[in-house]
């Protein structure tokens, strides 16, 4: 149930801070200021619309279409953007593509921009100062925590998100995979996969 | 500015602890104050750029301390303070006592799903040539304004090469002081780890960071 909608005026269980944000909100909307039906849609849009899905079919699509492929690497911006994961904090974007070389990871130092128009919204760690701090000075330690042990033969590339721009990792493609279509593929894709902080484990090879 | 948001190479902080199956919001009042938070924005009073000034100006002993959307409720509060949109008596009571300031416009349900589709694009037209090209060494400078600024510490004074060219973008510098979008040209500019961080970090390890023409100079 949404906020605005509670009937009740007993408010002896609530934590401070819903009593501050529940009492904003009625400000705001006796003022003008917003709709609280806006607010509900924003909520749900995140909820049940955007999120990780729309990246793993970013990705599944990268790997079974050369041209597409291709695009994402020369444009991500307009090869993301022409299947239909426009909106906020994903207007300019890079793909970074992991392969036998590099190992690419995403941080913002400064805040927590996040690609939000392919993977939704950021979990706490991306946004917790454990993460923001220490993946640029030692990702390989980050990773490790994350069960991921990158060989010294693999260069790790970190992507600081300063500016506007919003990275996304294109994972490389898991062995024993030829068979499967883009939607078997795209299942198989994580959202710590696109953030570089896993990557796809392998598939067993059909018997 | 210098504050506790700027965290980039911070130490102590412990393990990178993730939650399974974590939900987006793990109370209503977090799901509110996002809502809130975008909602607010088509009023038009300020930009994102000061929305993050606003953020990253908690104390930074709180702001450490403070979850992601406590920080949020934090930042819109002070911004619709300092533009009198609110007033503290307002906000304990949850009651206007002072009549609305004017907006440009209030989000309406039936315009969330194009607003958030359109976003808000930060690239603008390019009026001059770039002033760097791909492949060229740049040192960044090494200012500490009080204002808003998206050069961390750790890559100030740093050398650095030119790795993407991206276009003419709204310098946040300028537009998170309300002192217009002055856009400038903005690069992906790559540092060794051990440009960064120290001669004992592996060597073939890099990081990059997008930084505005204003960040950089020629390293000549």
């Amino acid at each position: 149930m949404l906020m605005h909608s509670h009937d009740d005026d007993d408010h002896s269980h609530m934590t401070d801070i819903e009593a501050r944000v529940r009492a904003l909100e009625s400000l705001l909307s006796e003022k003008g200021y917003i709709d609280s039906a806006a607010v509900d849609n924003i909520v749900q849009t995140y909820e049940k619309k955007i999120g990780p899905q729309n990246g793993a079919q970013v990705v599944a699509k990268a790997w079974t279409d050369e041209a597409y492929n291709a695009w994402l690497r020369e444009d991500a911006t307009a090869a993301i953007h022409s299947l239909g994961y426009t909106s906020r904090q994903g207007e300019h974007m890079v793909a970074v593509f992991n392969s036998t070389d590099t190992h690419h990871l995403i941080v913002c130092t400064l805040c927590s921009c996040y690609p939000w128009s392919v993977l939704g919204l950021p979990p706490t760690w991306y946004k917790s100062p454990p993460y923001r701090s220490r993946a640029v000075i030692e990702p390989r330690a980050v990773l490790a925590e994350f069960g991921l042990e990158i060989p010294t033969s693999k260069k790790i590339e970190v992507h600081d998100s300063t500016a506007e721009i919003r990275y996304l990792v294109i994972p490389e493609r898991p062995k024993n995979t030829d068979s499967l279509g883009e939607s078997e593929l795209a299942q198989l894709v994580t959202r710590n996969s696109m953030i570089g902080t896993a990557v796809i484990d392998p598939v067993e090879p059909a018997s | 500015m210098n504050g506790g948001a700027d965290l980039g190479g911070m130490m102590g902080f412990g393990a990178v602890v993730e939650e399974e199956n974590e939900p987006n919001f793990h109370a209503q009042w977090e799901a509110r104050v996002l809502g809130l938070t975008i909602a607010l924005g088509a009023c038009g009073k300020w930009n994102i750029d000061q929305s993050r000034f606003a953020r990253e100006s908690m104390q930074p002993a709180d702001y450490m301390k403070s979850s992601y959307y406590e920080i949020w409720l934090y930042g819109v509060t002070n911004l619709l303070k300092e533009h009198g949109m609110v007033n503290d008596e307002e906000l304990a009571s949850g009651t206007a006592s002072l009549p609305p300031v004017s907006i440009k416009k209030t989000l309406r349900p039936e315009d969330v799903n194009t607003t958030l589709m359109a976003g808000g694009p930060a690239n603008r037209e390019e009026q001059y040539p770039a002033g760097f090209s791909l492949g060229q060494q740049v040192r960044t400078i090494n200012n500490h304004p009080k204002s808003h600024t998206r050069l961390p510490r750790y890559a100030r004074d740093k050398i650095g090469v030119i790795s993407k060219v991206y276009g003419v973008h709204v310098f946040p510098d300028s537009s998170g002081q309300g002192l217009g979008e002055a856009p400038t040209w903005l690069y992906q500019v790559s540092f060794m780890a051990s440009t960064l961080w120290g001669d004992e970090k592996p060597t073939q390890d890099s990081v990059t960071l997008d930084l505005w023409q204003p960040y950089l100079k020629a390293n000549t």
